[in-house]
């Protein structure tokens, strides 16, 4: 019993960040029906950058004097960094390619990403970054059950960070004009809302997420890697197809199912193959259920 | 000049100055507390250059003051055309025949072998060509099948003692088995989420190889993968046979291009018969063609299983010819560069394909001290392609000739 609540505590852990990337995913293929296969790299580059920017607080001295200014900022910077540079990605690789055919546009995601991933590699190096780790040593304990610092700033954080999305999305008026967007494009242009600006703040704020999910993981496991972005993007894909593609409660539920699935797949049934078990539900949903848990109706063009 | 040009200009400026934002953090900032400058500019500068030089080509080019280059370049080449359309196809068939058998004889070692990698991925290619070109279903799990291929081989060969010839069928078969058991829950879907699904299995693919120690020896691999055999008369005492072992890579290239000559033949009868037409009605249209009496559902089960076989006996003579066979042969990457030789040569053109696989395979073997930019390079190739021709490198050629022949 008690290790199955130290299980769901690492379930919880985990699936939110599957969670903060799934959000990207969903929210881009909400507005312009693109998975972006790039996304993954987003958040590795959160990751790189995290670290690039926590080692040289490190290396300035700040972080003895004043870590949670440091870490606040590296996590703001971290976010800045990848939605500028999902902007970029945006306007040089997809948007040129939106009227074309859907093949087309894919491909080229598939080639940012590649190209990505090798850009990390070549000017950050083939081995791992290690994060500065003496950040969040230890936890609560109750009994053998082990909280530790890091699991809760990571699960107060994620939640914040939905909370703040949910309210962007649904409360103002930003919110409202990328839903009517994801909607219909036409129609709210005649209303005014310049579509290439929405797209650009839905990638923006699509990776600005995911690079918060970089660092966590960063932080989680004490390092990162250029190739990290690979898995955790198709298990957060396959939460953003769980949840229903293109809605965002559905997004945060997918990934905290991915999130636990995995955990408890590898405690109780086998280590190996955790890697599997995201596959194996993605397969399922698309199978028996292809608008996913809370999707709507969707028409042919999308399945 | 400039002032047409005015607006392109201007988004290159942008593109340029954002590129130097993003390589900036990743380049200048060190772990010790310090910030430089020299590196990034360094790094951004030599971009710089290189994306200037050809950025004036495309402005000279779209402005029309290549003409005088341009324009007997290519009525030359058409006439070139003509000419070699007015030849009957089997002199020069015969020629590239002929100048393929005599290839390892002229050269080394070293051009063999990467001769034999060539041959060895335009059957992958080709099978990934009637999945993704034919029938317009985006397989990233292509790999997968090959692994299935060389592993079937590998384990029938080193625990069964099972030869090639036996082998190699069987490879064929359970690819195509694999091929039906991937397909049949998957290929209801369509577009993005195919090739997602795809990649799902590709990757359970590996892992089932990686984790599987009984069967596969996991990451280790297999090792000691006996190679071809073939049995050859011997005249001493009468009429005996010997088994002759295909040590020699020169007498193993032949066998590789019989192979890549066999896929060839088969995609081109498959892509000029109904199954063929049957296909590209579903890539164009897939609800018009159901209305048009096509079995949608067989038919794309039918083109992913082909290019499954396909791959399949690739994947047996590839573990015929490496003696060894281990899960890192089978990663998404190698998915991924069989995906861009089919993209980068034009996806529904077989010579275009051919190209595609030399031009990949080839290129990084000549720039060799290049080698850790390959994959950039990839990525990069696959962005530019889509963007300025999606059609590849060599064009299909299907809708010239049903003009003609109306």
């Amino acid at each position: 019993m008690d290790s199955f609540i130290q299980q769901l505590i690492n379930g919880i852990t985990l699936g939110g960040i599957y969670a903060l990337i799934a959000l990207g995913y969903t929210m881009v293929y909400g507005v312009i029906q693109l998975i972006n296969f790039a996304h993954g790299e987003f958040f590795a580059a959160g990751g790189y950058v995290g670290v690039i920017f926590l080692s040289f607080f490190t290396g300035l001295g700040y972080m003895e004097t004043h870590p949670i200014l440091c870490l606040t900022a590296s996590f703001a910077l971290a976010m800045m960094y990848c939605a500028y540079l999902a902007i970029g990605v945006e306007k040089i690789a997809y948007k040129p390619l939106r009227k074309e055919a859907r093949l087309a546009a894919l491909l080229s995601a598939l080639g940012v990403s590649i190209f990505l991933s090798n850009g990390l590699m070549l000017t950050q190096g083939v081995y791992d970054k290690a994060y500065p780790s003496e950040l969040f040593q230890g936890g609560f304990s109750f009994g053998i059950i082990t909280i530790g610092y890091l699991q809760v700033l990571i699960v107060c954080l994620t939640g914040a960070l939905l909370v703040a999305l949910n309210l962007l999305v649904f409360k103002t008026k930003i919110g409202m004009a990328m839903r009517a967007t994801a909607q219909d494009k036409t129609m709210s242009a005649l209303v005014a809302i310049g579509s290439n600006k929405i797209i650009s703040l839905t990638f923006g704020i699509g990776a600005g997420l995911a690079a918060a999910a970089g660092i966590m993981v960063g932080l989680y496991y004490g390092s990162v890697r250029y190739d990290m972005g690979f898995l955790p993007g198709i298990k957060a894909f396959s939460a953003a197809v769980l949840g229903g593609i293109g809605n965002i409660t559905g997004a945060m539920l997918g990934g905290l199912i991915i999130g636990m699935v995995e955990i408890f797949g590898a405690g109780y049934i086998s280590g190996e193959y955790k890697d599997v078990f995201a596959f194996i539900i993605l397969i399922g949903v698309l199978y028996f259920k292809p608008t996913g848990i809370m999707g709507e109706n969707i028409d042919d063009t999308r399945v | 000049m400039i002032q047409e040009f005015k607006k392109i200009w201007k988004q290159y400026a942008i593109t340029m100055l954002w590129l130097l934002g993003l390589l900036w953090p990743l380049l200048g900032i060190h772990p010790d507390g310090t910030l430089s400058f020299k590196q990034t500019v360094n790094v951004w500068s030599y971009i710089f250059a290189g994306t200037f030089i050809c950025f004036i080509f495309y402005i000279i080019n779209k402005s029309g003051n290549f003409e005088f280059f341009t324009k007997p370049v290519v009525n030359t080449s058409q006439k070139l055309g003509d000419i070699v359309q007015a030849m009957p196809s089997w002199i020069w068939k015969s020629a590239l025949l002929i100048g393929a058998i005599i290839y390892p004889i002229l050269t080394g070692r070293y051009p063999t072998d990467v001769v034999i990698n060539v041959l060895l991925y335009i059957c992958l290619g080709l099978g990934l060509y009637v999945v993704v070109g034919l029938a317009g279903m985006l397989d990233l799990g292509h790999i997968a099948f090959y692994g299935v291929g060389a592993y079937t081989y590998a384990i029938l060969n080193v625990q069964y003692g099972i030869g090639f010839w036996v082998c190699f069928p069987l490879a064929g078969l359970t690819a195509c088995i694999a091929g039906c058991i991937v397909g049949y829950p998957t290929l209801r879907m369509r577009g993005d989420y195919l090739a997602i699904v795809t990649l799902g299995f590709g990757e359970i693919v590996r892992i089932i190889l990686n984790n599987w120690m009984s069967l596969t020896n996991g990451p280790n691999g297999i090792l000691g993968v006996k190679t071809i055999g073939i049995l050859r008369p011997v005249m001493e005492n009468g009429l005996t046979f010997e088994i002759f072992w295909v040590k020699k890579l020169e007498y193993f290239y032949y066998f590789a291009l019989a192979l890549a000559i066999l896929t060839i033949i088969a995609v081109t009868r498959i892509n000029f018969s109904r199954i063929g037409r049957a296909l590209e009605a579903i890539r164009e249209d897939e609800t018009a063609a159901e209305l048009m009496g096509v079995n949608t559902f067989y038919y794309k089960l039918l083109a992913y299983a082909m290019g499954a076989v396909f791959a399949g006996f690739a994947g047996a003579l590839f573990a015929a010819r490496m003696k060894f066979v281990s899960p890192e042969s089978f990663t998404f990457l190698e998915s991924v560069m069989v995906l861009s030789m089919v993209v980068l040569g034009g996806m529904s053109s077989i010579p275009g394909i051919i190209l595609g696989v030399i031009a990949l395979i080839v290129l990084p073997e000549v720039f060799r001290e290049l080698e850790s930019y390959r994959m950039l390079v990839f990525g990069l190739t696959m962005i530019i392609m889509m963007l300025f021709r999606p059609s590849g490198l060599i064009a299909a050629k299907r809708k010239k000739m049903m003009e003609t022949k109306s």
